[in-house]
């Protein structure tokens, strides 16, 4: 709330306890404005966790370093219900028919991280079994390298992405409503 | 057990044994895999099959070398079985019959390598897909011929395309 960016936030008042005070009965905003604050902060990552940086993700969405800070700490186990696909560890051709499936199953609006190295370029399997980057299959928004990231990365490559989701227009509404 | 222990598998098997950092080595011919298999668990005791696999001396004939490592849990003794196969037939019997690990590992070497266990009825492939041309463990496999399933999108960025190279 103390943001000089007047414009990244939104004053919300508190409900019930405090007097009514006039200046936050209404507000005023853009609609892309208010559905990119909404959805930058309420991301449902569905962690698609193939490799040795599911530990890194471990440790990133848990207490020391803490997602839920970002509105990003529920994984969901089911990819109708989520809306960040973590695409953490080495993605084999046998297995990438499972991932292009689980990516078509996701609701849109939807993002893709390639979590660590071997998502993100291969990495070090340069070889005929692996998928020189999951970006051959599906489109992929944010890039976090390294084997495995520090959670610094991936909380740098969270907070990037809320920022590019805040910019985004969101249609909401079609048709003739 | 471990002493004369190449002595007694040299007047067992009638192979060519020898140690090697310790470890009995045995090789013999292709033929005898399955006399030979039996003399080492029914009558020396090696009740455990550790390992199949194979190795692709490419150039030389015959090509393949299958290995074997047994364990015998009595004497905590471990053993070496080697034998070559040619590449125009890479055949081998299965030890299925004997030891119920060999399946899931002959199914491994079938992949890796197309050797053919003869007795083991499911060569399925098992780390590779179906449809997977090849073997790409043998020497003459190009380590960057991808067999993609899932055909790649479009936009790919440059200098990343093709698995060939």
């Amino acid at each position: 709330m103390n943001s000089p960016d007047r414009r990244a936030t939104i004053p919300i008042a508190n409900a019930g306890t405090q007097p009514k005070d006039p200046v936050f009965d209404v507000f005023t905003t853009k609609k892309d404005e208010v559905v990119g604050w909404a959805r930058k902060f309420s991301l449902f990552p569905y962690p698609f966790v193939t490799a040795c940086c599911g530990m890194e993700f471990m440790s990133v969405s848990s207490t020391i370093y803490d997602t839920d800070r970002f509105g990003a700490a529920l994984p969901r186990f089911t990819p109708r219900q989520s809306d960040l696909m973590m695409v953490v560890g080495t993605i084999t051709h046998k297995q990438a028919p499972v991932l292009k499936r689980i990516y078509e199953q996701m609701c849109e609006p939807k993002w893709v991280m390639a979590f660590g190295v071997c998502a993100t370029s291969g990495g070090f399997y340069d070889n005929y079994a692996v998928v020189q980057g999951i970006d051959k299959l599906i489109p992929v928004d944010i890039y976090v390298p390294g084997c495995p990231p520090r959670p610094e990365m991936v909380i740098d490559a969270i907070m990037q992405l809320q920022d590019r989701i805040a910019r985004e227009h969101h249609v909401i509404l079609k048709g003739d409503f | 057990m471990r002493d004369g222990l190449v002595e007694l598998l040299d007047s067992r098997l009638r192979s060519r044994t020898w140690l090697s950092h310790g470890m009995p080595v045995v090789e013999i011919d292709a033929a005898r895999v399955s006399e030979v298999v039996r003399v080492l668990r029914d009558e020396l005791g090696f009740d455990m099959l550790l390992d199949v696999t194979a190795v692709d001396w490419i150039g030389q004939r015959p090509r393949f070398e299958v290995v074997w490592h047994f364990f015998a849990t009595r004497d905590c003794q471990r053993l070496r079985l080697k034998t070559r196969v040619p590449e125009d037939d890479p055949e081998v019997d299965s030890l299925v019959s004997w030891y119920g690990a060999a399946a899931f590992m002959e199914r491994e070497c079938h992949d890796m390598f197309g050797i053919r266990f003869r007795g083991n009825a499911d060569l399925r492939p098992i780390l590779l897909y179906e449809g997977f041309v090849g073997h790409p463990l043998r020497k003459d496999y190009d380590k960057h011929h991808e067999q993609p399933l899932v055909p790649y999108r479009d936009a790919v960025p440059a200098g990343r395309q093709g698995g060939q190279s």
